[in-house]
């Protein structure tokens, strides 16, 4: 079977998708993020699905529940790269991605990381995830 | 309705066969030079249609190719099942119906993405859809 590739780069995992998503591929890589948050602690994470040339129902239910299931693990989603003609047809599909962060590139979404761990910096030193600023 | 041209015939039996009808109807919307965003649209409706052939009509499969329609050609593709067809079309036509876990915008999102819809079904008889978009 196919996998998604996750990569760990300092608190942050970079997932880049760069092939035709199947479903449960789609639903592999939503599981593998998962294990590999609370493994890793990661506080944020970035999907980069500019090589994708549709996201269609099933794809955009993946990624607004890996953004749901990173914010209950302590950690922000931020999905980058989508392209204009996917997001068009996103919008007239239906398809609101309810929670999901989006930025136009990876550097826009680090400094988004950032800030929002920022926001969160006292909780992060007294006791991790338990007393939040809600994001 | 104009006749489908060369139509290349796609089995819907796993999740693999989706993304192959998806990929066989950007071959074909390449070809008959539609606009980025029609591409996207119609390759976006096919994924949502196969996906519905291989988990409510117990699978089926694709009829895929060009059609034209006096100076236009247009992408047409067909989804055939014989599962147990849909009874109540306008409760699966209304955005956020769903009877399996799926978002429910299947049916009613794919039919806004395409310029043609035509759906033939019945409780028992299985379901033909057949969508086309017109190159502009």
């Amino acid at each position: 079977m196919d996998r998604v590739p996750v990569l760990k780069i300092g608190e942050i995992l970079l997932v880049s998708i760069q092939i035709d998503l199947d479903d449960q591929t789609a639903l592999q890589l939503q599981e593998d993020l998962s294990d590999r948050i609370v493994e890793t602690g990661a506080h944020g994470v970035v999907i980069d699905i500019s090589a994708l040339e549709i996201v269609d129902s099933f794809i955009g239910r993946m990624l607004s529940t890996i953004a749901a299931v990173s914010r209950v693990l302590d950690a922000e989603t931020v999905v980058v790269g989508m392209r204009p003609a996917v997001a068009i047809t996103l919008v007239e599909l239906g398809l609101s991605l309810n929670g999901v962060r989006t930025a136009l590139n990876v550097d826009k979404a680090l400094e988004i990381l950032a800030e929002a761990k920022q926001v969160r910096g006292v909780g992060v030193l007294t006791v991790r995830g338990s007393d939040d600023v809600p994001l | 309705m104009t006749e489908l041209e060369e139509p290349q015939r796609l089995p819907i039996a796993d999740d693999k066969d989706v993304v192959r009808v998806r990929q066989a109807v950007r071959v074909i919307a390449l070809a008959a030079k539609l606009p980025l965003v029609d591409q996207t649209k119609l390759v976006t409706a096919a994924s949502e249609l196969a996906r519905n052939t291989l988990i409510h009509g117990g699978g089926g499969h694709a009829l895929v190719g060009q059609v034209h329609n006096g100076r236009r050609a247009g992408v047409r593709a067909e989804f055939v099942d014989t599962g147990p067809g849909i009874a109540d079309l306008d409760l699966a036509f209304t955005d956020g119906y769903t009877t399996g876990s799926g978002l429910g915008l299947g049916l009613s999102g794919s039919r806004r993405l395409v310029d043609e819809f035509e759906i033939v079904t019945a409780a028992g008889e299985g379901t033909r859809i057949t969508v086309t978009k017109w190159a502009r």
